[in-house]
């Protein structure tokens, strides 16, 4: 945020501190990597494969072909909106965990509007509507954490995991004894609000599933960021996010502040739904989120709760996801899943870390 | 670990002249940046009650803590008993009889009376199982022995504070303690519990033990210890004997005299303004709040401050200041009585209300309610006035910064970059961030909770300054300050604070460290007006 | 559908949830937040499917079960008390480890995305309804042991003093960093073997499938207000509904998926506080210094 002000002789200002602030918001990225890396090759060893050789398959079937950097886009689409949901919420000082259920039941009204509009509906028109259905949906799975919290202080860790289980199973009712096609657990083809491909554009792309809601992504990830930086609510959401005494003494109502984040959350966490519902299948199936909103968590983290850095880590997991088809034939996928596991769990473990050696070392340098 | 009371052991009974029971020299300890400890001393001989006095901050409890081995010391050296024993655990501490009696009680609430004496030492039947029975009854031995008298099987959560506080010496007794340390232990008592506890310890003293009492009571020393030693920011200052001096001198040495450039000096304002001031400044009128325990921690209190006036709260710290603040400021519930700013009614409104109304606080935590450390200085200089720096929910960034190298510039924040993150200014430019968005806005009323705390000579003046300058411009302010001289320098009149109460209020002019010292350690009653 | 076979299958639902909100309710009073019960469960249930393959006998496959359960319960209890981690955070990634290195190890001892081979269990007479393995009989007394274990010897003090009020067992010596460890050792291990019944009683091990069930135990643990004996019978109480919606299949009275909901609506229920407070140890998910 350097500034010039208008006037002559008047400073340029940088913020030192950004130094500061980007060494602490880098390491544990930095470290999930060197941790995928580490722990990737030895589980590469243990098959008896080379670790380069399967490295360089791994880019060359994610970012190395069309159809495999498509399949990541559209992967990473789905977790950019749990990713930035989680965040959200974590920038208040609130954790999310029902990004899982947001998520499916926004993509459950998404579909839903998308059958009740008729067909034909022109996408302008058909694709606000769907978005504000499937917003809607989750930001009423949000919000019953975040009345639980302020109305009776319940933990909105415990309230979410639960309510994951309930909407969840709640969903899984309305397909499976009333909407679904016969034979399967999804509703049929919604036609308005059907999103066009990446490979309707670009026919490199063709038979990858990335689409328009990546468009979406971007511009909800450029919204969260103008919201938290510039706008007046996000500075007094992240004020209650980082010292909520000051916060208070600062006029600010706490509990509204939890409310809002923890309803807008579900609200970017069912906006995502439309990926898969109408971008890629076009239909609403019971089961699609696929843990994408537990995998919002990591992602949250290692983008270190930043709109952009949110895309970056994404971009990064949904690579390790794809990657683990391209490389099947040396290595079973299941690697990918310890991967994924270990690169949280070090990442968790090393930012508290990370911020005292890092403090430390700076104070014996000022010393 | 025994249970119930030790004929001897060897490191608790030493012979009853030459060596000291605890010895402490050239302790120092530093927290991250803050120096609690720059070489203090310590010596307490056996058989004795002696008080530990000094004002908050200045180290009595991290020199306790350090010799009950629950922190270790950067440096110095620790005998008990003649034996050198630094660097030791609290398990060790509780070997060698030593037993603190924390101000706050380390005592599990749900857990009963019983349970909480034995933690850590507990008898077990022949099997694994823990023997309830035979710990209930040496809680009811013990506590017959020494008069201290509890049931074993109540809840802590259903004890009183006297009776928990009993609970809290029977723990360190049930283990054996010959040196007991008691932190502020009167400090929650009623006079007569305060009355059973000093015929306990005095009987504990008859009976050979040592006991070390940090206290602000001046009752206290001079009715029950036999030695006194005074600290002052992390160095002992004095050690006396209790006999050999008078009340009024123990009382000067408790509340001390800093050596500070402005010390004593008044400054005459330049014009009186509250004549043509349209505003009413702050009423307050028989303001209750009640605390945890259902304690009153403010009991009636009733004051004006005028425009063009600074009226200035002197009193130990803990005796309701905190709370009166935070009640007026809007971030605490009062239970009864009125708060008018200007007039207008704001009792239980909430901040912004009172923002609105002309309320201006400056906050005795800054760290924790005056500043996000993490945000800029700018973004700070702004906090409780983001509306006003918000156009259609949107921050106008450049009207942020103007604001920000207006105030950077009035208020000499260094260093001069409104772009750097809060946390990485001194103490006293912090403070000074605080009190330019604090003064820098339009308002009529003034709380300065602590204003100059933590803050450089240099800062300390231009604080002042800035408070003298508001109240020539026609701002009534209210001054909470545990520095006297600051008090005194700047106030025009001063109350003293004595448990939840006004003690007095006087002219300034009338004022002087010694007449207030001795509303402020509650000996002198005064007109409470 | 007949009472005793109602209550015998009850309770074989509920043993693995016994035994998880068991090692729940010790860890969690000991200030450890349990969000882990899930990924023990799954570890030890894989742990002694392999032992059991392996060795021939079920009863190797209960130890390596139990050590499944503690090897995760140990990375566990480093990443929050020595490194301080963020309890919640490290909960989820736990899980999520679980899973992969289950399917991962699943694949390479078993070259299966899916299931293992088939292994020797316990018990079997049909006559005898399950009551013929000793993990049933082990998983109905567990609840009792740890309840007399947390409120009748001196180690079950401590871990309670180190729930509530963690300071002040410090300051009488108690090292609440160890209790932790072992509290949450001890968690792992009771997890572990919920695990090991699942997996054994099934007689083989499957991608995922605690499906929850550790998830259900932490409800249990809260709904029974961390207290032991109430922690089981809430297990009861939800293995009950499963069994309830289970035999009740094709009358479709209540949907399965209502039934399904309601532990997690109970639980809900009790941190709300519509029929009394949940109110948890005063010092969980607090790191100690």
């Amino acid at each position: 945020m350097s500034a010039s002000v208008a006037g002559d002789a008047k400073p340029k200002f940088s913020g030192v501190p950004w130094r500061e602030r980007a060494e602490e918001a880098l390491f544990p990225p930095a470290v999930a990597l060197l941790v995928a890396l580490i722990c990737g090759d030895l589980l590469i060893l243990s098959y008896g494969q080379s670790p380069a050789a399967v490295y360089r398959l791994l880019l060359e079937g994610t970012w190395g072909n069309a159809y495999g950097f498509g399949q990541v886009l559209y992967k990473a689409t789905t977790l950019a909106f749990t990713g930035l949901a989680v965040s959200f919420g974590l920038r208040a000082g609130l954790f999310n965990i029902g990004s899982e259920s947001q998520l499916a039941a926004g993509g459950f009204a998404a579909a839903l509007a998308g059958l009740a509009l008729p067909v034909g509906t022109p996408l302008v028109l058909a694709l606000p509507i769907c978005m504000i259905a499937a917003g809607l949906a989750g930001g009423a799975v949000g919000s019953v954490p975040a009345y639980l919290k302020t109305r009776f202080g319940a933990h909105e860790v415990i309230v979410t995991i639960m309510l994951n289980f309930i909407v969840l199973a709640l969903l899984n009712w309305f397909i499976a004894g009333h909407l679904h096609v016969p034979e399967t657990l999804h509703t049929p083809e919604i036609h308005a609000g059907a999103l066009p491909r990446l490979a309707d554009m670009f026919e490199r792309f063709h038979g990858s599933a990335a689409n328009l809601a990546l468009v979406v992504a971007v511009v909800v990830a450029g919204a969260v960021w103008f919201y938290l930086f510039r706008a007046r609510g996000g500075y007094e959401l992240r004020a209650v996010g980082l010292q909520p005494d000051a916060a208070e003494y600062g006029g600010i109502a706490v509990g509204r502040v939890w409310l809002r984040a923890l309803t807008l959350s579900g609200v970017i966490a069912g906006i995502g739904g439309i990926n898969y519902v109408l971008g890629y299948k076009h239909y609403y199936e019971d089961g699609f989120a696929g843990g994408a909103g537990f995998m919002g968590i990591a992602v949250a983290l290692v983008g270190r709760n930043h709109p952009f850095g949110v895309l970056v880590a994404a971009f990064f997991f949904a690579t390790l996801s794809q990657g683990g088809l391209a490389i099947h034939a040396f290595v079973p996928k299941q690697m990918m899943d310890v991967l994924q596991g270990v690169v949280i769990f070090a990442v968790a473990v090393s930012v508290p870390e990370v911020r005292r050696i890092l403090r430390g070392a700076r104070k014996r340098a000022d010393a | 670990m025994s249970s119930g009371r030790p004929s001897t052991s060897e490191a608790a009974r030493g012979p009853a002249s030459a060596i000291p029971a605890i010895r402490m020299s050239g302790i120092e300890k530093t927290f991250g940046d803050t120096v609690a400890l720059r070489g203090a001393t310590f010596e307490v001989m056996p058989g004795e009650i002696h008080a530990l006095v000094g004002e908050n901050g200045a180290g009595k409890s991290t020199l306790m803590r350090v010799l009950g081995g629950l922190i270790k010391p950067d440096a110095g050296r620790v005998e008990v008993n003649g034996r050198d024993v630094t660097d030791w655990s609290t398990n060790d501490a509780i070997s060698a009889a030593i037993g603190i009696v924390h101000q706050h009680f380390m005592l599990v609430p749900t857990l009963s009376v019983a349970e909480n004496l034995v933690l850590g030492c507990e008898p077990k039947t022949r099997g694994i199982a823990l023997d309830y029975k035979r710990a209930a009854d040496d809680v009811r031995k013990l506590s017959s022995d020494t008069g201290l008298v509890i049931e074993p099987e109540r809840l802590v959560s259903d004890l009183s504070v006297g009776e928990a506080q009993r609970v809290e010496i029977l723990k360190v007794l049930f283990r054996g303690a010959r040196i007991l340390i008691l932190d502020e232990p009167t400090a929650v008592l009623s006079p007569p519990e305060v009355r059973e506890l000093w015929a306990v310890l005095r009987r504990l003293r008859d009976n050979g033990d040592t006991i070390v009492l940090i206290t602000h009571r001046l009752d206290e020393v001079v009715e029950l210890s036999d030695t006194i030693t005074v600290m002052r920011a992390g160095r002992t200052v004095d050690r006396i004997k209790t006999l050999g001096t008078t009340p009024a001198e123990i009382a000067r040495l408790m509340v001390g005299r800093e050596v500070s450039l402005s010390a004593g000096k008044r400054v005459q304002p330049l014009s009186r303004q509250s004549e043509t001031s349209p505003s009413q400044g702050l009423e307050v009128r028989n303001l209750g709040i009640t605390g945890s325990h259902g304690v009153r921690v403010i009991d009636g209190v009733s004051f004006k401050v005028k425009p063009g006036e600074i009226l200035g709260i002197a009193g130990v710290e803990g005796n309701g200041q905190t709370e009166l603040i935070e009640a007026l400021a809007g971030l605490r519930a009062v239970a009864g009585g009125e708060i008018l700013i200007d007039g207008v009614d704001i009792t239980r409104k909430p901040v912004t209300v009172r923002h609105d109304a002309g309320l201006s606080h400056i906050p005795e935590d800054r760290h924790r309610r005056g500043l996000i450390l993490e945000y800029t200085v700018a973004d700070n200089l702004i906090l409780g006035l983001q509306k006003h720096f918000a156009k259609r929910g949107v921050i106008e960034d450049d009207r942020v910064m103007e604001n920000a190298l207006k105030e950077i510039s009035s208020f000499d924040i260094r260093p001069a970059n409104p772009l750097l993150a809060a946390r990485a200014l001194s103490g006293g430019n912090q403070q000074k961030i605080v009190v330019a968005r604090e003064m820098g806005r339009s308002f009529s009323v003034l709380l300065a909770s602590q204003p100059t705390r933590g803050v450089d000579v240099g800062a300390i003046e231009f604080i002042h300054q800035q408070l003298l300058d508001a109240r020539a411009r026609g701002k009534a302010i209210l001054l909470v300050s545990a520095e006297l001289n600051e008090v005194l320098a700047l106030s025009d009149r001063i109350a003293v604070m004595y448990r939840g109460k006004f003690a007095v209020v006087m002219p300034a002019a009338e004022a002087s460290e010694d007449v207030l010292g001795e509303y402020m350690i509650g000996t002198k009653k005064g007109n409470a007006a | 559908m007949n009472p005793i076979s109602f209550l015998t299958q009850m309770i074989r639902i509920a043993i693995p949830y016994l035994f998880a909100a068991s090692g729940g309710v010790v860890a969690e009073r000991a200030g450890i937040v349990s969000l882990t019960l899930e990924g023990f469960m799954l570890s030890g249930a894989f742990a002694a499917v392999l032992g059991t393959n392996l060795s021939g006998s079920p009863w190797v496959g209960v130890l390596t079960g139990i050590l499944g359960g503690l090897m995760f319960a140990l990375i566990h209890a480093l990443a929050t008390i020595r490194y301080r981690a963020d309890q919640i955070v490290v909960g989820v990634a736990i899980n999520l480890m679980a899973i992969g290195i289950t399917r991962f190890l699943l694949k390479l001892f078993f070259d299966s995305s899916s299931n293992s081979p088939r292994v020797a269990g316990f018990g079997g007479n049909i006559n005898m309804a399950g009551f013929d393995n000793p993990l049933l009989w082990l998983g109905l007394i567990v609840p009792v042991a740890v309840a007399y274990m947390v409120y009748r010897t001196p180690f079950g003090l401590r871990i309670r003093a180190a729930g509530e009020h963690p300071d002040a067992a410090e300051s009488v010596g108690v090292s609440v960093k160890r209790v932790r460890y072992v509290a949450v050792a001890i968690s792992g291990m009771l997890a572990g073997l919920g695990g090991v019944y699942l997996a054994l009683d099934q007689h083989q091990f499957t991608d995922q499938m605690t499906a929850g069930r550790g998830f259900i135990a932490l409800s249990a643990v809260i709904f029974g207000r961390w207290d032991p004996i109430r922690a089981a019978l809430a297990c009861l109480l939800f293995a009950a509904a499963e069994t309830l919606q289970i035999q009740l299949q094709g009358s479709h009275a209540i949907a399965s998926q209502f039934i399904e909901m309601i532990p997690y609506v109970l639980t809900i229920v009790a941190l709300a506080g519509v029929v009394g407070r949940a109110v948890p140890p005063a010092a969980l998910g607090k790191a100690q210094d």
